[in-house]
C-alpha cells in the first residue's frame, strides 16, 4: 500500500503546513463571516424566506470560501521552488495530486462546518433536523468542488492572474454539482428528508465525483508536466 | 489547394444560404406562432453547429495530448472561438424568439441556462489560453480544459433539465410536426450553417498558424 502511504504524507504535509502559519484557513474563514453578514443586507432575514434560500445561501459561501483555500494549494509550493520539487520527488503524480485533494478537502470541509452553525445562529434556522443528509450532501459536494478546485489550482499556479482565474474555471465546471447541492441544502435545511423524488440529485452528485475524480487523476501527470 | 477548398465551400456555403433565404420567405407564417417561427431555420443549425464544434474541440485536444502536434491545438482554439460565435448566435436568436413568443428577452428555462453554461465554459477556456504566455502550456493547459469542459456538458444539461423545462419540444423528436417541404429547406440550412462553420474554422486556422510562424520567427529575431 505504498500508494495510499503517499497520499497520506503528502495530505499530512499540507495540512501541517497550514496548520502552523493558518494563513489561507484564517482569510478563508473570515470571508465566509463577511459574506454571512453581507447576506443580511441583501434581503428580510426572516426565517421562512432564508429557509427557502438557504442551500444557494450556503454553497455561495461555501463556494467562496473554498476558492480562497484551494488557490492556496500550489501557490504556497512555489516559494523556494517547492513544486518543482514535489514533482521530481519519487511519488507518481496522481499520489500528489490526490494528497493535496485530500488536505483541501479537510480544510474546506472545517471551514464549511463553522459557517453553517454560525448561519444557523445568525439567521435563526433550525437546519439539524436531517443532520446526517446533509453532512453527506455538504461531503459529496464538497468533495467535487474540491477535486476540480485542486487540479484548477495545479493548471493555474504558473498563469497570470492566478487567482482570478481559479474561480472562472472551477465555477462553470461546478454548476451542475452546486445546482444539486443548493436543491438538496434547501430541502434538507427546511426539514425535508431525501426521498425517490429528488435523489437524482445525489446521484449526480456522486456521478459528478466519481467522474471528475478519475479524470483529475488520468490527466495530472500531465497537468505537472506540462508547466 | 487549401485555400481553393477554402473558397470552394464559402461560395457553396452563400449560395445555399441565399437559396435558403429565398425558400423561407416564400413559405407562409405558421399558423401559432407566425412570422417568428421561421427563426428556427438559424436558430436550430447554429446550436447544431456550436455542439458539433465543443465536439471536434475535444477530440482535437485529446489528440493534441496524445501527439503533441501543434496542429491539433490551433484546431482546438480556431473551432473553439467558432464555435463560441455560433452558440451566442443561437442564444440571440433565441432571446429574439422568446421576446416575440413568451414576451420575455431571457428566461431561467433548461435549454437557455445549459447554453449560457456552455458559452462560459468555453469563454473560460480562451480566457485561459490568453492568460498563458509560454506555448506548449499554453496548448498543454488548454486541452486539459477542454476535456474537462466537454465532459461536464451533459452532465449541465441534463441537471439543469431536471431543475426546470419551459422550452418548447423540440420539433423534430419530440412530437411536433414538420411540413416535408419545410424539413428539405432545413436539411439544407443545416449544411449551409455547417459549411459556414467550416470556413471559420479554416479562416481562423489559418490564421492561428501564421501567428506560430510569426512568433518564431520573432524568437530568431531575438536570438540574433
Amino acid at each position: 500500500m505504498a500508494f495510499v502511504q503517499q497520499v497520506l504524507v503528502v495530505m499530512a504535509k499540507d495540512l501541517r503546513a497550514e496548520l502552523r502559519t493558518k494563513e489561507a484557513i484564517n482569510a478563508s474563514l473570515s470571508f465566509a463571516l463577511v459574506v454571512l453578514l453581507l447576506f443580511s443586507f441583501a434581503f428580510d432575514p426572516s426565517e421562512e424566506t432564508t429557509r427557502e434560500i438557504s442551500g444557494g445561501l450556503l454553497w455561495i459561501v461555501f463556494a467562496f470560501a473554498g476558492t480562497l483555500l484551494l488557490n492556496r494549494s500550489f501557490a504556497r509550493e512555489l516559494g523556494n521552488d517547492c513544486l518543482d520539487a514535489l514533482i521530481s520527488a519519487p511519488i507518481p503524480g496522481s499520489a500528489l495530486f490526490l494528497g493535496k485533494a485530500l488536505a483541501n478537502y479537510v480544510l474546506v470541509l472545517a471551514v464549511e462546518l463553522i459557517a453553517l452553525p454560525l448561519f444557523g445562529v445568525f439567521y435563526n434556522v433550525r437546519w439539524t433536523s436531517q443532520f446526517w443528509q446533509l453532512m453527506m450532501v455538504i461531503a459529496l459536494a464538497t468533495w467535487g468542488m474540491t477535486v476540480t478546485g485542486t487540479i484548477f489550482s495545479a493548471l493555474t499556479v504558473n498563469i497570470r492572474l492566478r487567482e482570478v482565474m481559479l474561480p472562472i474555471l472551477n465555477f462553470p465546471i461546478l454548476i451542475p454539482a452546486l445546482l444539486g447541492a443548493m436543491q438538496l441544502t434547501s430541502a434538507l435545511v427546511a426539514g425535508t428528508p431525501i426521498t425517490a423524488a429528488n435523489d437524482s440529485w445525489l446521484k449526480m452528485l456522486i456521478g459528478f465525483d466519481v467522474m471528475y475524480t478519475a479524470v483529475s487523476v488520468f490527466l495530472v501527470e500531465t497537468v505537472l508536466v506540462g508547466g | 489547394m487549401r485555400d481553393k477548398i477554402l473558397y470552394i465551400i464559402g461560395a457553396a456555403a452563400v449560395i445555399l444560404l441565399a437559396r435558403d433565404l429565398y425558400l423561407i420567405t416564400g413559405f407562409p407564417p405558421e399558423r401559432n406562432q407566425g412570422v417568428i417561427f421561421k427563426i428556427i431555420f438559424f436558430h436550430v443549425p447554429m446550436a447544431i453547429t456550436a455542439l458539433t464544434c465543443a465536439m471536434v474541440a475535444f477530440l482535437s485536444s485529446i489528440l493534441f495530448l496524445i501527439t503533441k502536434n501543434f496542429k491539433y491545438d490551433a484546431l482546438a482554439v480556431a473551432v473553439t472561438e467558432v464555435g463560441l460565435a455560433f452558440l451566442a448566435g443561437n442564444l440571440i436568436t433565441g432571446s429574439i424568439w422568446g421576446r416575440v413568443a413568451w414576451g420575455i428577452w431571457w428566461t431561467w428555462d433548461a435549454r437557455l441556462t445549459s447554453a449560457l453554461v456552455c458559452w462560459l465554459l468555453y469563454a473560460g477556456y480562451l480566457m485561459l489560453r490568453n492568460a498563458i504566455e509560454e506555448p506548449t502550456q499554453r496548448a498543454t493547459f488548454a486541452a486539459v480544459f477542454s476535456i474537462f469542459a466537454f465532459i461536464d456538458v451533459p452532465i449541465v444539461i441534463f441537471s439543469i433539465k431536471w431543475w426546470r423545462t419551459q422550452h418548447p419540444q423540440p420539433v423534430f423528436w419530440g412530437g411536433g410536426s414538420f411540413p416535408p417541404d419545410w424539413k428539405a429547406v432545413f436539411g439544407w440550412q443545416m449544411l449551409a450553417v455547417l459549411m459556414v462553420g467550416v470556413v471559420f474554422t479554416m479562416v481562423r486556422l489559418r490564421q492561428e498558424e501564421f501567428q506560430r510562424e510569426i512568433d518564431s520567427l520573432r524568437r530568431m529575431a531575438h536570438a540574433l
